[in-house]
């Protein structure tokens, strides 16, 4: 299902993650990312285990690591920040190279660094193996309140249509001679954004007029998804389980 | 004598600011029957057409579909008694799947699988567009927009359908496809147009709007060779045509 609304984070494929219902991925996600966060910053190696747990997710899922890594680059903002801590942070500091590193800050960014990564890269990971109705319908199943499915799914649908549509607006302006990059031409691109916000006001209050007909009462039909057997989910467990083990491991072993 | 699709009588509307759009319209529609609706901008037609599904509730009058007086109670049902296809697909096409869409009707009246896939089956390929149904509406052409958005309506399987300017941008091939579809039908339709020759084409009866009133009620091709009475309205034939 799905093809054809494909988005950049999907990568079709029929391997057993891309096969597995959209609400048992979410929640392995969930129980993984909190996993990372709960580990203590100290214990690196457990870091290095969680991550190692991807790679074999990866690995059955066929997606190339270069193919992820070029997605999780969204984490970029996040680092410079985590690379700043341990210049700025007060507190007891090292000699590195020539630097003055405050270890509470050097602990700190490694904190951000690490989970962030992490944490992005289970999320493209899921992304990746799911087709973003499927995550809509999989987010219904596990019973998150009906209007925010309805929103999400308005909203999945109409990015594109309003998209095109502030496209068409910056041509029309543009076929006229605007050339926004001078200070004292903005004042139309703002008062297009003012204008498009009308029209897709517009726009939404006829396609509920459109949904009222077709007999919309204030609740999205329940469309059958894939429920998850016993033996599906303790095998969709397995990365969070161990995930969530290491994380445990980290405040005795380390 | 049998029960007429539709029929209004001395329906009379007027918007909450106080501006009167209907003065008291009268129209039976027999089942089977295509009938084009027509008139010039601003004379009535979209209000009444709301009125048939109950989206407006009339200030005098009374509109029956099918039988059935368009009331609060009957609300539900009416909505799956009239099909109504709006302008811009876009804003009838607003789930992720084509398929998901033409289920959503069906659905909300109460239709549960296996019927409903049989259902969404049965109205794509009545408009033939059964190989689009796992596509996003977004990424459909023009005119199988037009038709997905037909598919969605006739899903429910309606009493009438109401085509709220079918042809508006749809190139020529589309447009024609599309008539063929409609023709190919075989139900009680309602067309609202400016596009004469389609309604000629379509409906071999034409009912005009003016001034929130029916000022005639015809056969098209009769109206439409009728150049006083098209001038008298604000209606015109396209450049080059010309009936007698």
């Amino acid at each position: 299902m799905g093809a054809g609304h494909a988005h950049p984070l999907y990568r079709a494929g029929d391997s057993v993650v891309h096969r597995l219902p959209a609400h048992v991925k979410i929640v392995v996600a969930f129980v993984f990312v909190l996993a990372v966060v709960a580990t203590p910053r100290e214990a690196f190696a457990v870091f290095g285990l969680q991550f190692l747990l991807l790679v074999g997710v990866w690995t059955v899922a066929r997606i190339p690591p270069g193919w992820l890594a070029a997605r999780a680059l969204i984490e970029a903002p996040f680092v410079v920040l985590a690379v700043l801590l341990p210049f700025f942070a007060t507190g007891p500091r090292v000699e590195w190279m020539g630097m003055s590193l405050a270890v509470d800050g050097l602990l700190a960014g490694w904190n951000i660094l690490v989970k962030g990564t992490l944490g992005v890269l289970v999320s493209v990971t899921l992304a990746a193996t799911t087709p973003l109705r499927d995550l809509v319908s999989g987010l219904s199943r596990l019973r998150v309140p009906s209007m925010v499915c309805v929103i999400a799914t308005l909203m999945l649908r109409y990015l594109e249509v309003i998209a095109a549509e502030a496209r068409r607006m910056r041509l029309a302006r543009v076929s006229r001679g605007h050339d926004p990059r001078f200070v004292w031409q903005l004042g139309a691109t703002v008062r297009s954004v003012g204008a498009l916000f009308l029209r897709s006001y517009e726009r939404g209050e006829r396609v509920h007029l459109a949904m009222l007909s077709r007999g919309y009462t204030g609740t999205m039909p329940a469309f059958t998804t894939a429920s998850a057997s016993t033996a599906t989910w303790s095998v969709a467990l397995v990365p969070a389980v161990a995930a969530a083990l290491l994380a445990l491991s980290g405040y005795w072993v380390w | 004598m049998t029960v007429p699709s539709l029929e209004v009588s001395g329906l009379a509307f007027a918007y909450p600011d106080g501006h009167q759009a209907l003065f008291g319209v009268d129209l039976r529609i027999e089942r089977g029957e295509r009938v084009a609706l027509l008139g010039p901008n601003g004379a009535g037609k979209t209000t009444l057409v709301l009125h048939l599904n109950g989206v407006h509730r009339a200030g005098a009058g009374t509109v029956w579909v099918g039988g059935m007086e368009v009331t609060r109670e009957h609300v539900q049902e009416i909505r799956r008694r009239v099909g109504i296809v709006f302008q811009d697909p876009d804003d009838q096409l607003f789930m992720p799947t084509v398929a998901d869409d033409v289920a959503f009707g069906p659905a909300n009246f109460g239709v549960t699988e296996p019927e409903l896939a049989l259902r969404v089956k049965e109205a794509l390929e009545a408009v033939g567009v059964a190989e689009l149904a796992d596509r996003s509406p977004m990424h459909l052409s023009g005119g199988q927009r037009r038709r997905a958005a037909l598919a969605t309506v006739l899903a429910c399987d309606p009493e009438i359908l109401v085509l709220d300017e079918p042809s508006t941008h749809l190139d020529p091939v589309a447009r024609r496809e599309l008539a063929e579809v409609l023709l190919g039908l075989d139900r009680t339709m309602l067309m609202v147009t400016h596009d004469l020759p389609y309604a000629l084409q379509l409906c071999p009866r034409s009912v005009v709007i003016d001034g929130g009133v029916v000022v005639a009620d015809a056969p098209t091709r009769d109206l439409l060779a009728d150049a006083d009475f098209l001038r008298a309205h604000r209606l015109e034939l396209p450049f080059g045509f010309a009936l007698d």
